[in-house]
Formats: structure tokens, sequence, C-alpha cells
């Protein structure tokens, strides 16, 4: 695309100003996206973000993928925090089939979603650290994302596309060994946290850096659709866990973390915060885990039948053909629901249209990363060059969510 | 958390007689296009939506009984009360163009513009409709039902370099 093309019509013709092309291969931008930024000697004029160079097609894909293989596309969306994908995905399958899941499906979702949380958060705060030259906070939280990543390979052999729910469950249910290993990180990981905090809460370059840039009040906040953590540090007070209690939320004791100030300290402050917060949750997930079924039933026909009843049962058997055979499957009404979960990032919603086959007919994902990129020029506009870094690494930009 | 009875009531009473549904806790209004702008100012202003969640669309070519070629889906929600509701806008080919909310939720900026490079859906009075995702000498709006996953020379429309001239 020419730069011409990419110029607002509106933009004043001055001549003294630098045109940088700032990506789409740039390390700093840690994904691809590009932004052509106006520069009056250091201070950016203007910001035009130009996305869509990771584009392939997720969505058209998910129309043509049925409910229990597109969740392995959603993996690829936000990566960082691929888990908590899967979990809304399936989410807004299931309120669209109208499935109720067990309780402690629940939990156990609870549980990954919220490690997923530290996971996202962890590479958040730490890049933001990288961008502003803190190097060893980023080390100590990647040494931290490693343990998570070792948790989820002993749950489902994956460490970084898990594609871990089904329709009505999830892959496989906790082993003692997976529930041993969340009890030690809970345990060793609030060290670390405290340790992150030391590193950068009171360092001067750290905070020089952060505070007063990119300022977002509480009103644009919310008329640029910002959720999440962007929303949070701003004074938004809205978190989808505490206002619309989804899977076993509601049995949990935890506090929405939020900040008035809108910069991008009070947003690095507000993940920090928040971890703490997820933490809380899975320790007393983990300690409270309902026993019973992690799946639905086999009379239900809509999770998959586990090996052993397939073989051994006749009405395992059943289930396993009726879901299996291109000519059956799930029921699906010919009706469309929408369903969000408060991701690491923001609200992640899914709005799915039933046609009553096995496939979606249309398959909308709400991405926050593509709503937070929007704001981009708004947040930037005054600032310098080098506060590029620091605002992109506080909206947390996942190109492979802002393209899909 | 389903609309509050008053927002329907309130909807209306300023725009007539509107079809409303419920699936799943859902509460979703369909609402004509020349008073789409009217229903989402008395939305945001009187009813307190501040907070514009998606704008998306759906193509109903091949859907069973869709009366209407193209179903635009606007997601509100309410920071204060939780209240969500889901307007539609029914749009049919040739006349696919629609009134711009960007004036009210900055946040449709983007949405909007996906939609259009998605669908071909025009957005009046938006200030900078142009594609998103796609290239700009893209032709076709890929998310159309009509639109195959594969088998169609994507690069076709490109146009071509030569290296003495790049």
């Amino acid at each position: 695309m020419s730069l011409a093309a990419l110029q607002p019509s509106t933009a004043k013709e001055q001549d003294y100003l630098w045109t940088l092309n700032f990506g789409p291969q740039h390390p700093a931008t840690h994904t691809t996206l590009r932004i052509v930024l106006k520069l009056d000697g250091e201070r950016v004029v203007d910001a035009i973000p130009d996305i869509g160079y990771l584009h392939s097609g997720f969505e058209k894909m998910g129309e043509h993928l049925d409910y229990n293989q597109y969740v392995t596309v959603t993996d690829r969306m936000n990566y960082i925090s691929p888990v908590a994908n899967n979990v809304a995905w399936h989410g807004a399958v299931e309120k669209l089939l109208g499935i109720e899941i067990t309780p402690r499906c629940k939990y156990i979702r609870v549980i990954v979603n919220e490690l997923a949380r530290i996971l996202d958060h962890l590479l958040s705060t730490g890049a933001m650290g990288l961008d502003v030259g803190a190097f060893t906070f980023f080390l100590y939280a990647f040494y931290q994302r490693e343990r998570i990543y070792e948790i989820m390979e002993t749950l489902c052999g994956a460490r970084f596309t898990h594609s871990y729910t089904r329709v009505g469950g999830v892959m496989h249910d906790f082993t003692p060994l997976v529930i041993e290993k969340i009890r030690q990180f809970v345990r060793t990981f609030p060290e670390t946290l405290d340790d992150m905090e030391r590193l950068v809460n009171r360092n001067r370059i750290f905070v020089d850096r952060m505070k007063g840039v990119g300022l977002l009040t509480k009103e644009r906040a919310t008329n640029l659709s910002a959720t999440g953590p962007v929303a949070r540090a701003s004074g938004v007070t809205r978190d989808l866990r505490k206002d619309e209690p989804y899977l076993a939320y509601s049995d949990f004791d935890f506090d929405v973390c939020c900040a008035t100030a809108g910069d991008c300290f009070a947003r690095y402050y507000v993940r920090m915060a928040e971890m703490r917060e997820s933490l809380k949750i899975v320790t007393k997930a983990i300690e409270n885990l309902p026993a019973g079924p992690a799946n639905v039933g086999v009379d239900e026909r809509t999770a998959l039948p586990s090996k052993s009843q397939v073989y051994q049962t006749i009405e395992g058997t059943i289930t396993h053909f009726e879901l299996v055979m291109a000519n059956r499957g799930f029921t699906v009404p010919s009706d469309e629901a929408y369903a969000a979960q408060e991701t690491a990032n923001g609200e992640l919603g899914f709005y799915v249209v039933g046609d009553g086959s096995n496939v979606a007919y249309r398959a909308r994902t709400r991405p926050p990363s593509f709503i937070h990129f929007a704001m981009f020029p708004e947040l930037i506009r005054g600032h310098t060059l080098s506060d590029v870094v620091a605002v992109l690494g506080s909206l947390n930009i996942i190109a492979a969510e802002l393209d899909r | 958390m389903p609309a509050d009875p008053a927002t329907l009531e309130a909807l209306k009473s300023a725009c007539g007689e509107l079809p409303a549904s419920e699936f799943r806790g859902d509460t979703r209004v369909a609402i004509a296009r020349e008073k789409l702008l009217d229903a989402m100012r008395l939305l945001k202003e009187v009813r307190g939506f501040d907070l514009l969640v998606d704008v998306t669309c759906v193509d109903y070519l091949n859907y069973r009984d869709a009366a209407h070629r193209f179903g635009l889906v606007y997601l509100l929600a309410s920071t204060i009360t939780n209240e969500r509701l889901t307007v539609r806008v029914y749009l049919d080919e040739p006349d696919l163009s629609v009134p711009s909310v960007t004036l009210l939720w900055s946040g449709a900026n983007w949405l909007e513009r996906e939609v259009f490079d998605m669908f071909g859906i025009h957005f009046e009075g938006h200030a900078d409709l142009r594609r998103i995702l796609m290239p700009e000498e893209f032709t076709a709006f890929p998310l159309r039902k009509d639109y195959p996953l594969q088998g169609r020379g994507e690069r076709h429309n490109f146009e071509r370099i030569a290296r003495a001239d790049a």
C-alpha cells in the first residue's frame, strides 16, 4: 500500500515533518504490524496504523470447521494465552447449543483460564519492561511462563497451542500430577512476583518512561470500546468475571483491580495486581475441585466419550458414532448467540450463528487487540518516538488476534 | 444480562413497533435502517449503553428461511448496569448502506471498517472508510458466502511491479 493511500485526507501538509515507517518487521512491534509515524523532530504528530499483514481468514475457516475442530484455530488468535481462547470459544458454542457443563469442568476451566491470564500478563508486562530497557524483569517473567507451559504440557501434551476444551467438556481431566504441579506453581510464583515488582516498581528509568505516557481517560476508554486491563487502568470497573459471572467465578473471592491514572504505568500496575488475584482464584479452585466427571454424560450426546467408554459400553460406542459420523453430530438450533469472557486482554467474545449443521454458519470473534489498537494514534499523539514502544507494549497488541 | 424491559419500551415509543426476541438470555431487536441512528442515540444517551461491544455482519445467502441478505449486528452494553442489547439491521442488495455510528461511539471506527472490508457494507458518514485487513487492491469481499474458501485466484488483481520499476 502506498503512503499516499494511508494518509487521511484531513492531514495537513507540513513539509518539515518526517515520515517514519515503524514495522512491519521491527523487534519492538513484537509481531507483524505497521505504523506510519509523522514526526516533528522526535515528537509524534500523527500515527497511522496499517494492519492486515497476518490476516489469514480465521473467521472464514470458522465457517468450514466444525465446533470441535475450530478450537485449534482459536489457539492461534491470542497465542500468548491460547487456552483462554479455547474456553471462550466453547463457552459461546455451549451457549448456542444450550449445554450445561459439569461443576468439575467449570472449575477446571476457571483454573486454566486464570493460568492463561497469568501467562498473558507475564508476557505483556515482561515485554513492556523489555521495550523500555528492563531486561532482567523480562527474563524473570519468561522463566515463570515456562513453568506454566510445563503444567499445560502435562495437562494436554502441547506447550503452545493447547486446544484443550471440547464441546461439553475438556480434552483430558486433571491428573494428580497436574494438580501437584499447579500447587507447586502457586507456592513458588508469589516470590517471583515480589521480585518482579521490586525490580521495576520504583525503578527511576522504568517509572519515568511509563508514567504520564499514553493517557486514556475513563470516558474515552468506554467510548473507544476498551475492555480488560486497558479500561480498568482508566477507572472503568467492568470485569465480566464479576459483572456477568460465568463458569464458576461466583464461587471465588477476588478483587477487580483498577487504577485511575490511565497511563502506561497504570496499565502495567493493573496487570501485575491481576496476577495476584488470579493466583488467589487458582489456589482456592485447586483445593476445592469438585469430584465427578469432567465431561457431560454420554447420554447427552455432546461430548466425545473416553476410549474406554467407546470400547466397553454400548452407549459410549453409539455416542461416539453419533458424534463423528458426517450426517449426524450435535443438535444445533438455527439461531445466534454471543458469549463473552474476560480474558487477559479484555472482553473476548464469539458471535456464533448456528444453522442446524455441525459447522457454524458464522463465527465472529470480538478481538480485544483489534479494538485496543484502534486507539493507538490517540494515545501516542504528542509523545516522543521512544514512547511508541511503551504505549504499544502497554496495550498488549497480539497481531495474530489483531488480524485473524 | 438481558435488557431491561424499560429499554425496549423506550425504543418502541421512539421507533414504533420492533420485532424483539430473546434467545439464551440475549435480547435482540431489529431496527429499520432509517431509524438506526435515532435509536442508537436514544440507547446511548437515554438508556446508558455507553459501550459498543462489537459491530459485525452475517451474510444469510444460503440460510434457511432467511428474508434478507445481510444482517448487521451491533452488540451494546452498559458499563454501569451491565445490561446488554443486540441491535440488528437487515440489508438487501443493491442498497448496502447504513448510517455510521462513529459519531456516537469512536470505537465503531475500525469495527465498521472491518465490516466494510469483509462484506462490502457501506457506512454513510464514516470519516475514513477504507479496507483494513485486506490489501487496497482487493476487489472481492471475502466473508460473503458467495466467496469460496479456496479456488479463486486471490492474486489475480494485484498490481505487478517489475524489478526495474520498484
